[in-house]
């Protein structure tokens, strides 16, 4: 019996177990759970009514269209700040570029609901007003660092020989960038838009404390929805964005193979 | 243009990273259509000077020309030269086509003509039928295929290739040195190749360049460098060597295992220190002892395939490598002849060794970062700048790291038959010789002592 035992642990594939417990009771069971809630109806019984719900009823529809907006929104700020400083970060030497990864880093060591309360407490002293600015500044000053580090790591791996190769051949430094440099930080993009848009999509702690809850995100919709009790309703909600979630993924893992394969110059 | 025979002028380049000299004051001339090869062991700077060329790194002083044209401060893009760099560096994002029409792209080169250019180079280096390939699928040998084709396909003036074969395998390498020959005669560009193999340089070049620390060491035609080495270094990285310590007695006759040689070298006075090369075949081994120039002892003798190699030891105890296509067993006497066309002999760069140093008080001396003990010294001032001197033999080596007074390390081992001449860069950045007989090995720390009747003081007026 010892024996079994001892011949089980040394079986590597043991020691993943207590995760795999963890995942299955707090990952696959609540997956499973939202499933069964989303298909059924208040009553009981299999329906799609919370669905029907949702197309008929044109607040929730309407605050998920919204999120998309905001989500798409700063992910291009996110993008279009985010890239350029990337850029710069690794012409940095090397010990520099350490410090000033580490400072952008660093707020991320606050809770997100600190750093928000800071947020709202800054635009009270500089007396400007909470709104849906505040709340876009918000998510890029949360969401930033998470499409400047993908980005800056593709592009501090990237082989220096083959900017130079580009340089060798007659590249400008413009062309350099567009045809070399660029299309081989798509990965980094990719991974920075989804890091970015998808968590945006569900926020709502930043939209409630930014807008004095006077804005409504598609997450703030499922918390209500589910503090009042409406499961069903809520559940449905959740799969919807999760199916909406996934198939932008699927999309972004399709260009991210598309910029990394074999796409056309000119 | 006034040198219109010369494609690339060098002069007098100078180029300083922040801890040290890469480049010393480098002047070079590259004829039109030649193969030349920039040759030295790594951090001699020859991969430095091409990147020079090719315009990705810039001097600290001095100047090139390629074409005529000045080339300082003119951007990589612009430079009539291209590059074939060692580990491909081909776009991951392209295609074989699409990296290879690369530049004639941004030439805006008519769509049709880019399309036969490319075919026509693709051909050339054998790789017909790969256009639509994607380079990462490729082998290394394939990759460096497509990276040439990339470069030539461009019709650029001077072929830049930095260790183009390092990364191949010995067969293919062996290959590629002959498809790269072929090439060049056709194409007749000018190549300037940078390699650390020497096997590579004699078998490729026109003219090889020897580097080492930063300076030229040696140009000349593969024969001239292989059988007129300048110094002990070239002679000892072509090929393989006997290098020993040796007297100059007067014309036509040199001095060596103590015992005089006739030879062929003429003016370099009466009773000379100069160091004589012999290559290991130019020793021959007879039968009859009696007509013997020196006798030894053979101590070891491998086959290399078409030769043996032999060392053989004399009775003074100066060890010789032979190679000899017959085998001597090891243990048995025999007898050895020279030609005197075969002994080349090379004026010796230094004698002893000669550092700047400060004197601390009349029995200490400043030098190589640490204060060290010498011999009382009379009508110096203190605090004077001076100049010590210290035989190769009066270094003492040590790994104890209470023992050793300045630190430094190995940079080169030369063999000289009885003793072993090593170069040794201290942590201050001097470079001080060293005679021993202890094996040491590259890049070993050592310690540096010398005892204090060995140092010679003399004030820098």
């Amino acid at each position: 019996m010892r024996q079994r035992i001892s011949k089980i642990l040394a079986r590597r594939r043991v020691w993943s177990l207590p995760y795999v417990i963890f995942m299955a009771i707090f990952i696959v069971v609540p997956l499973l759970l939202i499933m069964f809630y989303a298909f059924q109806s208040k009553a009981g019984g299999f329906s799609l009514e919370n669905f029907e719900r949702f197309i008929n009823q044109p607040e929730a529809a309407n605050t998920f269209i919204y999120s998309i907006g905001i989500a798409l929104i700063t992910t291009i700020i996110c993008l279009v700040l985010g890239y350029p400083a990337a850029y710069v970060l690794t012409k940095l030497k090397p010990s520099n570029a350490r410090l000033v990864v580490m400072l952008f880093i660093l707020p991320m060591w606050i809770n997100v609901l600190v750093r928000t309360l800071a947020t709202v407490a800054l635009f009270d002293f500089l007396r400007l007003p909470l709104g849906e600015g505040a709340l876009i500044f918000g998510m890029v000053y949360n969401f930033l660092p998470f499409m400047i580090y993908p980005i800056y790591n593709v592009l501090q791996k990237m082989d220096p020989s083959l900017i130079e190769a580009a340089e060798d051949l007659g590249a400008t430094p413009r062309q350099v960038f567009t045809r070399v440099v660029f299309p081989l930080s798509m990965p980094g993009i990719v991974s920075g838009i989804m890091m970015v848009f998808m968590p945006t999509i569900s926020t709502f702690a930043i939209a409630e404390l930014l807008t004095m809850n006077n804005i409504k995100l598609f997450g703030t919709t499922i918390q209500e929805n589910i503090n009042n009790g409406m499961w069903h309703y809520g559940a449905a909600l959740s799969l919807i964005m999760l199916i909406i979630i996934g198939i932008t993924s699927l999309f972004t893992d399709a260009t991210s193979d598309e910029g990394t394969g074999d796409a056309t110059l000119l | 243009m006034v040198n219109s025979n010369y494609i690339i002028e060098i002069s007098n380049i100078t180029k300083n990273f922040p801890d040290k000299v890469v480049l010393d004051d480098v002047s070079l001339k590259v004829r039109k259509g030649e193969f030349l090869t920039i040759l030295g062991p790594s951090g001699c700077g020859k991969t430095t000077l091409l990147r020079l060329l090719a315009g990705f790194n810039s001097a600290t002083s001095g100047e090139i020309l390629i074409g005529g044209e000045r080339m300082t401060g003119v951007p990589p893009h612009l430079r009539p030269v291209n590059t074939v760099f060692q580990r491909y560096a081909l776009f991951p994002n392209y295609n074989v086509y699409d990296n290879i029409a690369f530049g004639l792209k941004l030439q805006r080169v008519d769509k049709k003509e880019i399309e036969q250019r490319v075919k026509r180079a693709l051909k050339m280096v054998g790789m017909t039928d790969y256009e639509h390939r994607d380079v990462q699928s490729l082998s290394g040998g394939q990759q460096q295929r497509v990276a040439i084709a990339r470069a030539i396909v461009n019709r650029p003036q001077v072929l830049l290739l930095d260790e183009p074969l390092a990364a191949l395998d010995l067969k293919m390498r062996k290959d590629m040195q002959m498809e790269l020959k072929e090439m060049h005669r056709t194409l007749g560009i000018t190549f300037v190749y940078v390699t650390h193999d020497q096997e590579e340089a004699l078998t490729l070049s026109d003219t090889i360049v020897v580097m080492n620390e930063g300076k030229i060491q040696q140009i000349g035609t593969p024969t001239d460098i292989y059988n007129e080495p300048c110094n002990a270094f070239v002679a000892d990285f072509i090929g393989e060597s006997n290098i020993l310590n040796a007297v100059m007695v007067r014309d036509r006759l040199v001095k060596f295992m103590d015992k005089e040689f006739e030879c062929v070298d003429e003016g370099f006075g009466e009773n000379v220190e100069v160091d004589v090369v012999i290559r290991p075949e130019d020793v021959y081994i007879i039968r009859n002892a009696e007509a013997a120039m020196f006798t030894g002892k053979v101590k070891s003798c491998t086959f290399k395939g078409v030769h043996y190699e032999m060392f053989v030891e004399t009775p003074d105890g100066y060890e010789i490598m032979i190679q000899d296509y017959n085998a001597f067993e090891v243990g048995s006497e025999v007898g050895m002849m020279i030609k005197p066309a075969d002994i080349h002999v090379m004026r010796k760069e230094r004698t002893e060794n000669h550092v700047e140093g400060r004197l601390i008080d009349a029995t200490h001396v400043e030098m190589l970062g640490e204060s060290f003990e010498c011999e009382a010294v009379e009508g110096i001032e203190p605090g004077a700048k001076v100049d010590v001197s210290f035989g190769f033999s009066s270094v003492e080596l040590t790994d104890d790291p209470d023992d050793g007074k300045s630190w430094g390390t190995i940079r080169f081992i030369l063999y000289k038959g009885d003793r072993y001449h090593l170069t040794v860069r201290t942590d201050e950045g001097d470079t001080i010789y060293v005679d021993t007989h202890d094996v040491w090995e590259d890049l070993d720390e050592v310690g540096i002592k010398i005892a204090p009747n060995n140092i010679t003081i003399n004030e820098i007026k």
